[in-house]
């Protein structure tokens, strides 16, 4: 078997399979590899000793072949049935907050429509209060008013006839006078119908 | 041969015989080391299926949601490749996917073996495929299947080459992919050893070497990394793949 070792330690090179195992392939050439001491391995490359196929064969279809039924028999439904119900679960709990969600709507709408009557109603009340106070405001003035415009009316009467009687009295006040000057002047007094006629001439003309 | 042993980088791919079981039939049997990390690999990965869907939680804790997310990363990947009817072969992918990926993890752990560095492992896995891409696709189609080979709209004169053409590339599929993953784990795992061996004797030789192994340390470092993304990218490979070769069985003609 070729081998050589330098002084160093540097790693074995192997240029080529030794020609004492027939049926077996060569080490992978050009590759520094150590080829290892015969007796070690029992001539050859591992992966290349036909002697071991069949039990790595055998092995290796029981193991597999239990690998393949405990998969496809056991662990393998089972992760599947988890994803699955999640998947059912996401899905239920997607539909039921879709639902939710529309009866929130509906809710939300059906506050509006309520606030919106509410502001409708409240509109309504506020708009006939004020045409009432507003009515009862201007009987109330009316009233008032038309009261005024009587008591206006009473003392213009009033007036008036106070007026008419302060007249009488003053041509009553003048006859006198008009006496009482005369005879003054003339010491005589006058006929009273004379002077009364005089009177009426003076304060019509 | 001391040293040998250390920086032995095949060392990590022997396999090692740990219940002879004889020679029933001339054929040597055991139970061996790949055995075991095989039935470790299935019963981590069931252990974990079931016990991170223990709860069967509404909404999924960590390891719930881990369990969910590879399933449906797997099923959304048949689904786009094969098909709302290549659902049927979920159950598979999702195993080859699955044990690809944690036999490829489970490499990465040191001292541990890697059950997709054997070519027998992976062939086996791609024949699986295969098998039920060609057992589906006549039972399914009968000698429609063939038309597989048939591409439609092509000139007569063409036609020979392009069935010689389809044939072989249907007929290397199993080898380029049982080739793949094998050879992206092995030389992974190979390059890390020899980086790993390295660090290792340069140290041996004095304070120089100490400085020296930075080197290979920092390539161990980037190399795990990558083998990381190499062991997640592989196994999805392998499913995307598998759900492609599907396809053409569920849907034959081109």
């Amino acid at each position: 078997m070729p081998e050589t070792q330098g002084p160093a330690g540097i790693i074995v090179i192997a240029q080529a399979e030794t020609p004492a195992a027939p049926g077996t392939l060569p080490a992978v050439s050009g590759v520094e590899i150590a080829v290892p001491p015969a007796e070690a391995h029992g001539g050859g490359f591992p992966p290349f000793d036909a002697h071991t196929f069949p039990s790595q064969l055998i092995w290796l279809a029981i193991a597999f072949g239990a690998l393949y039924l405990l998969m496809s028999r056991v662990a393998l439904p089972r992760i599947a049935n988890i994803l699955e119900e999640r998947h059912d679960r996401v899905a239920d709990d997607l539909e039921e907050a879709a639902k939710l969600k529309a009866e929130s709507e509906a809710a939300a709408q059906a506050y509006e429509q309520a606030l919106g009557s509410a502001r409708n109603k409240a509109h309504g009340i506020a708009t006939e209060t004020r045409d009432k106070l507003a009515a009862e405001s201007d009987a109330g003035r009316k009233s008032l008013e038309a009261e005024l415009a009587a008591k206006l009316a009473a003392a213009e009467a009033q007036i008036a006839s106070t007026k008419n009687a302060a007249m009488a009295n003053v041509r009553g006040i003048a006859v006198d006078t008009a006496s009482a000057i005369v005879d003054t002047l003339i010491g005589a007094a006058p006929a009273a119908k004379s002077v009364e006629e005089a009177v009426d001439t003076a304060i019509k003309g | 041969m001391a040293s040998g042993s250390v920086i032995d980088p095949i060392h990590q791919f022997q396999i090692i015989k740990i219940v002879d079981l004889g020679k029933p039939g001339g054929i040597e049997l055991a139970f061996t080391n790949s055995a075991a990390f095989m039935f470790g690999i299935v019963a981590l990965v069931f252990f974990f299926l079931t016990f991170a869907t223990r709860g069967r939680t509404l909404v999924p804790g960590r390891l719930q949601s881990l369990a969910e997310i590879s399933y449906e990363f797997v099923a959304s990947t048949v689904r786009s490749t094969a098909g709302n009817e290549g659902m049927k072969f979920f159950p598979l992918v999702f195993s080859l996917f699955i044990f690809v990926l944690v036999a490829n993890f489970v490499g990465m752990v040191p001292y541990a073996f890697t059950v997709t560095s054997h070519i027998i492992v992976t062939a086996a896995l791609a024949l699986v495929v295969i098998g039920t891409v060609i057992i589906y696709g006549f039972a399914r189609h009968g000698t429609h299947f063939l038309h597989l080979f048939v591409p439609s709209g092509v000139p007569a004169f063409l036609l020979p080459f392009m069935v010689v053409i389809e044939v072989i590339s249907f007929l290397s599929r199993p080898i380029s992919l049982s080739l793949r993953l094998f050879a992206n784990m092995l030389a992974g795992h190979i390059a890390m050893k020899v980086f790993a061996g390295f660090i290792v004797m340069m140290t041996a030789t004095g304070v120089a070497g100490w400085f020296g192994a930075v080197l290979p340390l920092a390539m161990v470092i980037a190399l795990t990394a990558l083998e990381f993304l190499v062991a997640a990218l592989q196994a999805y490979v392998f499913a995307v793949l598998t759900c492609i070769y599907l396809n053409d069985a569920l849907h034959p003609g081109h």
